[in-house]
């Protein structure tokens, strides 16, 4: 797989506030690249230093193995983005949006071309009407018809999911499958709907206050065999105290409902005969085979508010 | 380059405050013609400090040349407001809208960016005084004639009237118009320095008014220190430039010497001044422009 994007130490300072620390990924051509992060976790600083909208502090990038400089923007040739919103200009149509981004992209722009475009995401029979008039889920369509216009190499999607409803979320997902899949694009989107990136992302990064946590293939870092299991019993603290000196024991951790261990799938029905031979009532057993949870587990010493029980 | 003013061009055109100045412009033009057509009593105002020295035929004195130089006398004041509608929004407008980040992720670099909104705020900037020329001193000609123009003039603590051969006054009021485009694009230059700054329009347009409506007062001050050490570098002590145009030289039997202007030296040097200024604002919007994090 060619490397497509380098991104070497790269760091973001407001003032005194560490926003991007020494940050350091890459992405191949063709992979739908998932970053991830809480809200303020400095991801869309990340992108917007990709897209040279903010000027990083330090670090390197390199496209296509070329060294971008500061004042180089030769990557935004090939590089599609929707920041955040998809905001266009409110006073023009759909087709004088995106004549004139296609324009601004150095694009030659055909009616048929701005036509097909509106085609492809739906909007060809909105073509007309002002960008005041689209819902949300329109102006994204409509953002993602801009970013496309100039068939760029490199898509970059920040949040592209905010604000939309769930047929509108489902959409967003189809086409950046896609754009990967049939238009061989490569594409790196950011999300804190973390479930979203587990349907669509072959390769990810973790980061949390500015710093990787954790980047791979998503296939292995979601490895079966380290899979996060919840378990709920009449009595957690004796169901601890039993599988204090078993192969779990390392993973452990007690929550105030339930157990949460860190163990391959396929030893779930190991424990639950451990724990039932211990006298150990058994309320729920729980594989959490998602990112999100795998997030949290990576994230755990910064819950922002109590988990609520009753 | 072209193809980006022409986008730039066409995105002012489709705003409709574009359109607030032009119509402003008309409707105080129509207010002033108007209101000397059915009364000239203006003049008699004008005439009470300079009438007991100068016989003055009333009747040929209000003309389409003398209403131009009224109408210019009172709204060169207010243009600048207008100017600083479209250009303080330029870049806050676009960061206020989001379109700022889209814009900026297009392979275009900022510098060229800033220099054609720059470029489209002059251009606008132009149309404005031509629409100004064409409802003043046209449409003025064609309701009042012409005639020789008279230019009432404060020399100290005298009051001159100046007489202006009507063949010799079209050139002036060109000459005129082209120092009103380089004194507002000082001012436009001011309210896209202070749009690199802002992610709403309202700030920069208000901070360039306010700017222009102090300075102007500290310009009109008559106090000795401030003449010497303040004065020369402030752009509103410029900005009214454009009248020595009409300030005609006189002989030594104090006779207008027809085709020649009283200080022609002043008048470059103002310019000279002007556009110093436009290149410190222009220069300090593409710099800190080009630094500028876009985080809205």
């Amino acid at each position: 797989m060619k490397l497509l994007l380098e991104v070497k130490e790269l760091s973001k300072n407001f003032g005194t506030f560490e926003a991007v620390k020494n940050l350091s990924f890459t992405v191949n051509e063709g992979d739908v690249y998932g970053f991830l992060g809480q809200n303020g976790a400095g991801k869309s600083t990340s992108l917007r230093m990709l897209l040279k909208l903010i000027r990083p502090t330090e670090g390197e990038i390199y496209f296509f193995g070329k060294k971008i400089l500061l004042d180089d923007n030769s990557m935004l040739k090939d590089t599609g983005a929707i920041i955040e919103r998809p905001d266009v200009y409110k006073y023009l149509s759909a087709y004088d949006n995106l004549n004139l981004f296609a324009k601004l992209s150095g694009v030659k722009a055909t009616r048929k071309l701005i036509m097909d475009q509106l085609e492809m995401v739906g909007l060809a029979d909105r073509y007309s009407s002002k960008a005041k008039t689209f819902s949300q889920g329109m102006k994204q369509r409509l953002g993602i018809a801009i970013a496309l216009v100039h068939q760029p190499k490199l898509i970059i999607l920040d949040e592209p999911t905010n604000g939309l409803d769930p047929q509108g979320i489902a959409d967003m997902r189809n086409l950046i499958l896609r754009l990967s899949k049939e238009m061989g694009k490569t594409v790196i989107v950011s999300s804190h709907l973390l479930s979203e990136i587990e349907l669509i992302a072959n390769r990810m990064i973790i980061i949390h206050k500015g710093e990787k946590v954790v980047e791979g293939d998503v296939a292995t870092l979601l490895d079966p065999a380290k899979t996060l299991v919840e378990i709920a019993t009449t009595n957690n603290d004796q169901a601890l105290a039993s599988l204090a000196n078993t192969q779990w024991a390392s993973s452990l951790q007690q929550s105030k409902t339930s157990l949460r261990l860190r163990m391959n799938r396929a030893d779930v029905p190991q424990i639950i005969s451990h724990l039932q031979a211990a006298n150990t009532q058994i309320l729920s057993v729980q594989p959490r085979h998602s990112l999100e949870d795998y997030f949290l587990s990576l994230t755990k010493n910064d819950t922002h508010v109590e988990p609520f029980t009753n | 380059m072209w193809s980006l003013l022409q986008i730039e061009l066409y995105k002012i055109s489709k705003r409709p405050r574009t359109y607030i100045a032009f119509i402003s412009i008309a409707l105080i033009v129509f207010i002033f013609q108007g209101a000397f057509k059915v009364d000239p009593g203006y003049l008699n105002l004008l005439l009470q400090n300079v009438g007991d020295t100068f016989e003055v035929d009333k009747s040929k004195a209000i003309n389409g040349y003398f209403m131009c130089y009224i109408i210019l006398n009172t709204l060169l004041i207010q243009i600048p407001i207008l100017v600083a509608l479209v250009a303080g929004d330029a870049i806050s407008g676009e960061a206020n809208m989001g379109t700022l980040r889209l814009l900026l992720t297009k392979p275009i670099s900022r510098h060229k960016i800033i220099g054609v909104k720059f470029i489209a705020s002059v251009i606008y900037t132009i149309a404005l005084l031509i629409f100004m020329a064409i409802m003043a001193l046209f449409v003025s000609m064609l309701i009042f004639g012409v005639d020789d123009m008279l230019i009432f003039r404060a020399k100290g603590e005298e009051s001159q009237i100046l007489q202006i051969t009507m063949d010799d006054v079209m050139w002036r009021y060109f000459l005129a118009f082209g120092y009103a485009a380089v004194a507002l694009t000082v001012i436009a230059a001011l309210a896209l320095l202070l749009s690199v700054f802002a992610e709403n329009s309202i700030g920069p347009i208000i901070a360039t008014v306010c700017i222009v409506i102090v300075c102007t007062i500290i310009s009109n001050m008559n106090v000795p220190i401030i003449d010497r050490t303040v004065k020369p570098f402030l752009f509103t002590s410029y900005l009214v430039g454009w009248k020595g145009f009409f300030y005609i030289a006189t002989d030594a039997d104090d006779v207008p010497i027809k085709g020649s202007i009283e200080n022609w030296p002043a008048i470059r040097n103002s310019l000279l001044i002007l556009l110093a200024h436009i290149g410190i604002f222009f220069g300090a919007a593409v710099y800190f422009f080009r630094r500028k994090d876009i985080m809205s």
